[in-house]
């Protein structure tokens, strides 16, 4: 049973299988594209401030259907929650996903939006939420998340203490190759939480062979090992605990804690010679691990063991020098810290580039601050911190430049309106006059399209005469006018004229009546057209006019309005950031408090171990060999 | 001695069970920090989402706001370089990326010619430079123009120009 408690603190291991966002079709919104980019960049507040503004966009458009986004609809909505969970915004994220669940939309989308959310409950250590929201699930999974939501359903049994649960879903997942050693590892665990030790220790010598190159399946590989090292070490089963220690990789995140181990499993067995090599290798790797600074004891008891005081004396006193080196570095850590320099370590830009981060900071010049830090660092709850540190210290950087931007855009419009308003007075008193213009020709359009759409109903030739025709039907009607009163042959004469030249008139306009209303027709829409340009011109005008205006009219209120929200919401940033790196400071200042407890510990056992070993290396000499 | 093996081997054996660095208290803490900061990044969210408006308004409005994106045809293996747009002429935007928005600015109503300039690297190692001229109409409404880019090797090579 013991050995039962201690394992369950292991927990199990996460998978990485966070869905990561990607256009399955054609991409067909480019802003959607966009925020894709974003995200795949890392850059989720910036992934969100545009989705966020396409999705609103969509949602306020009176045709939602015809918008571009339509097509991405479903997936748009999944990927908020998607960035809202990777920009560590959990609650905005668990709503956006329950609204889903929620809506009236297919069961497919509602199983998605379900394995999601469980998701998040679980990471949020709400197990029967989680649990819950599983149940929810009916009908067809996608293919895609399948395996992922299984292992997730196992990793609920087990935090909700179901073992037996997880331990019948884990089985069905040990071909899943998304899972590869992650299913196996869990596997082992949840049959030992089930208290079934001789096949939990089955499954974790198979978690412990499996073959791969894949970074994450290699680190649980090695931890298999780890476990199933020290259980069958626990068992007084030495020699299997060896071959599992050997297992874990020289080169991995184990592989001190393996080094030092094997050495415990020898000298267990009593082969003390054995103990010897992994413990010399240890001792030369980085000195501030705790595997380390513990083999740096070890090695001298092993050789102390073999009765070689001397050699053991030495490495004593080279252990209690190097403790005390490790003291005076944790002591530095520790006024740095203090002095700040420890949150100024976190966000130096060339950190912030690399997602090895954390790795690399411990190699990085000038830190004496993260020294002992970096498995501090490397855990869950600190990391949440860091990110959050790291975020406000963004959130900061970006406000403060939005602050900077508002006495811009200020000068800006000052500008424009330095600029436009002396001259629209001009150019209003001017566009009144071709108003007015236009508004007579207008008219006169109207009036010819009225007239010739008459005419089409009752034909009158006379009104499609051309000046010239009308000008000489109005001379002859004066001159047969002036003839009524005369007689004689000479004005019969001319009035027989008059009637003839009239005659011919009336006759060319009655004979060329169909193709003079063609063309006044065909010259009508001529001119329409023109009439459709001047309007284009002019609408452009009061666009343009109106553009003057706003383009520094109307800004002043929002303006004021952005600038108090800027400025509370820099207040309340600098509030956080600084209780926050006060809340790291304090871990990072407590972790090294532990540490260099353990560090005065150790030295005091390698003071006393020094002395005694002298003691005896000299009685040994004395003795001709016995101590 | 004994006592120092029973030490050294409690050191190994607790080392699974560790407890986490941060003690409960501390641990309340950063859970009651994690909202409120959860919080605050809503709040800057929305105002980021006001400020674009404004930003959009004041210095892209629709009547002459044009906006390029680049993507890369789906399944391409270009390793892209450098994209150069230059309107009318003009050198307007030198970026790095995928399906990236190369170019936001203003631009008057009418007709217009865009040059896009591509260099790449192909899957086998050679160098890959394509330049392209597309005439476009930038009306009234804010203007998009996606630029596609495929290599030599494609079933549609070469620099496409959308309209959307």
């Amino acid at each position: 049973m013991r050995i039962r408690s201690q394992w369950l603190s292991m927990g199990v291991v996460l998978a990485a299988v966070a869905a990561q966002p990607s256009v399955a079709a054609e991409l067909r919104d480019l802003y959607f594209g966009e925020a894709l980019y974003r995200a795949y960049q890392g850059q989720y507040f910036d992934a969100l401030e545009r989705l966020d503004a396409e999705l609103a966009q969509h949602h306020r458009v009176d045709e939602p259907e015809l918008d571009s986004l339509q097509y991405h609809i479903r997936q748009a909505d999944f990927s908020v929650g998607d960035f809202e969970l990777r920009y560590r915004m959990h609650l905005r994220a668990g709503r956006a996903i329950k609204a889903v669940l929620d809506a009236d939309v297919e069961q497919p989308v509602k199983n998605e939006a379900a394995y999601r959310l469980a998701r998040i409950q679980f990471q949020k250590d709400q197990p029967e939420d989680a649990l819950h929201s599983l149940e929810r699930i009916q009908g067809t999974v996608p293919d895609n998340i399948k395996d992922d939501l299984e292992f997730l359903r196992a990793n609920v049994y087990s935090a909700l203490g179901r073992p037996a649960d997880a331990v019948e879903v884990l089985k069905r997942l040990q071909g899943a190759e998304s899972l590869k050693g992650f299913a196996a590892y869990n596997l082992g665990i949840a049959l030992l939480q089930a208290g079934h030790n001789a096949e939990a220790l089955r499954q974790l010598e198979k978690a412990g062979q499996i073959d791969s190159r894949v970074s994450a399946t290699a680190a649980v590989r090695d931890k298999s090992n780890m476990v199933l090292g020290s259980l069958l070490f626990k068992s007084t089963e030495y020699g299997p605990a060896q071959l599992a220690f050997d297992r874990v990789r020289l080169d991995g995140p184990y592989s001190n804690l393996a080094l030092l181990s094997t050495g415990w499993a020898e000298v267990t067995a009593h082969d003390y010679q054995k103990a010897l090599v992994p413990w010399g290798m240890l001792i030369e790797r980085d000195g501030t691990d705790a595997a380390v600074q513990e083999a740096r004891l070890a090695l001298p008891f092993a050789y102390s063991k073999l009765q070689v005081y001397g050699r053991a004396a030495l490495l004593y006193g080279q252990a209690l020098d190097a403790f005390g080196k490790e003291l005076e570095k944790a002591d530095a850590s520790m006024r740095s810290i203090r002095a700040g320099k420890f949150l100024q370590a976190l966000i130096r830009e060339e950190i912030n580039q690399d997602n090895l981060w954390v790795v690399r900071l411990r190699t990085l010049p000038d830190t004496p601050e993260t020294f002992y830090l970096t498995e501090l660092m490397a855990s869950n709850d600190f990391q949440t911190a860091l990110q959050n540190y790291l975020d406000l210290e963004d959130l900061h950087r970006r406000l403060l430049v939005w602050q900077d931007s508002f006495a811009a855009f200020e000068d800006l419009i000052r500008l424009r309106r330095a600029n436009y308003e002396p001259l629209l007075p001009q150019v209003d008193a001017h566009f009144r006059e071709l108003d007015s213009q236009m508004r007579l020709r207008l008219e006169q359009r109207e009036h010819l399209q009225k007239r010739l759409q008459d005419i089409l109903t009752a034909p009158r030739p006379e009104l499609l005469a051309t000046a010239d025709e009308r000008l000489a039907l109005e001379s002859l009607r004066k001159i047969g006018r002036a003839l009524r009163s005369g007689s004689g042959a000479e004005h019969d004469a001319l009035q027989a004229r008059v009637q003839r030249l009239q005659g011919l008139l009336t006759w060319r306009l009655y004979t060329e009546y169909p193709e003079r209303l063609t063309q006044a027709h065909k010259d009508l829409r001529d001119l329409n057209e023109d009439v459709r340009l001047l309007h284009e011109r002019y609408t452009a005008f009061v666009r343009a006019r109106q553009a003057a205006v706003h383009s520094y009219v109307g800004y002043d209120q929002s303006i004021k309005r952005l600038r108090t929200h800027v400025g509370e919401a820099l207040q309340r940033v600098d509030t956080l950031l600084a209780r926050q790196g006060q809340v790291i400071e304090a871990v990072a200042i407590d972790e090294l408090n532990t540490r260099r407890q353990r560090l005065e510990a150790y030295q005091v056992q390698a003071r006393y171990a020094v002395a005694d070993s002298y003691d005896r290396a000299l009685k040994q000499h004395a003795g001709g060999g016995t101590p | 001695m004994h006592k120092h093996f029973l030490i050294v081997m409690s050191a190994l054996l607790c080392i699974w069970a560790r407890p986490s660095p941060a003690d409960e208290s501390a641990r309340a803490q950063m859970k009651g920090l994690d909202e409120q900061v959860q919080e605050v990044k809503t709040d800057v969210l929305s105002i980021a989402a006001e400020l674009n408006q404004l930003e959009e308004k004041l210095l892209y409005p629709s009547d002459t706001h044009l906006a390029v994106f680049v993507s890369l045809a789906h399944g391409e293996t270009l390793r892209l370089d450098a994209v150069q747009i230059q309107i009318d002429g003009q050198l307007d935007a030198l970026r790095r990326g995928g399906v990236q928005r190369v170019y936001s600015g203003n631009i008057a109503t009418g007709t217009h010619e865009i040059e896009v300039s591509v260099s790449a690297k192909l899957a086998n190692g050679k160098d890959y430079t394509q330049t392209e001229r597309f005439p476009f109409t930038k009306e009234i409404k804010p203007k998009s123009l996606g630029v596609m880019l495929a290599g030599p090797d494609t079933p549609q090579p070469g620099i496409h120009l959308g309209d959307w």
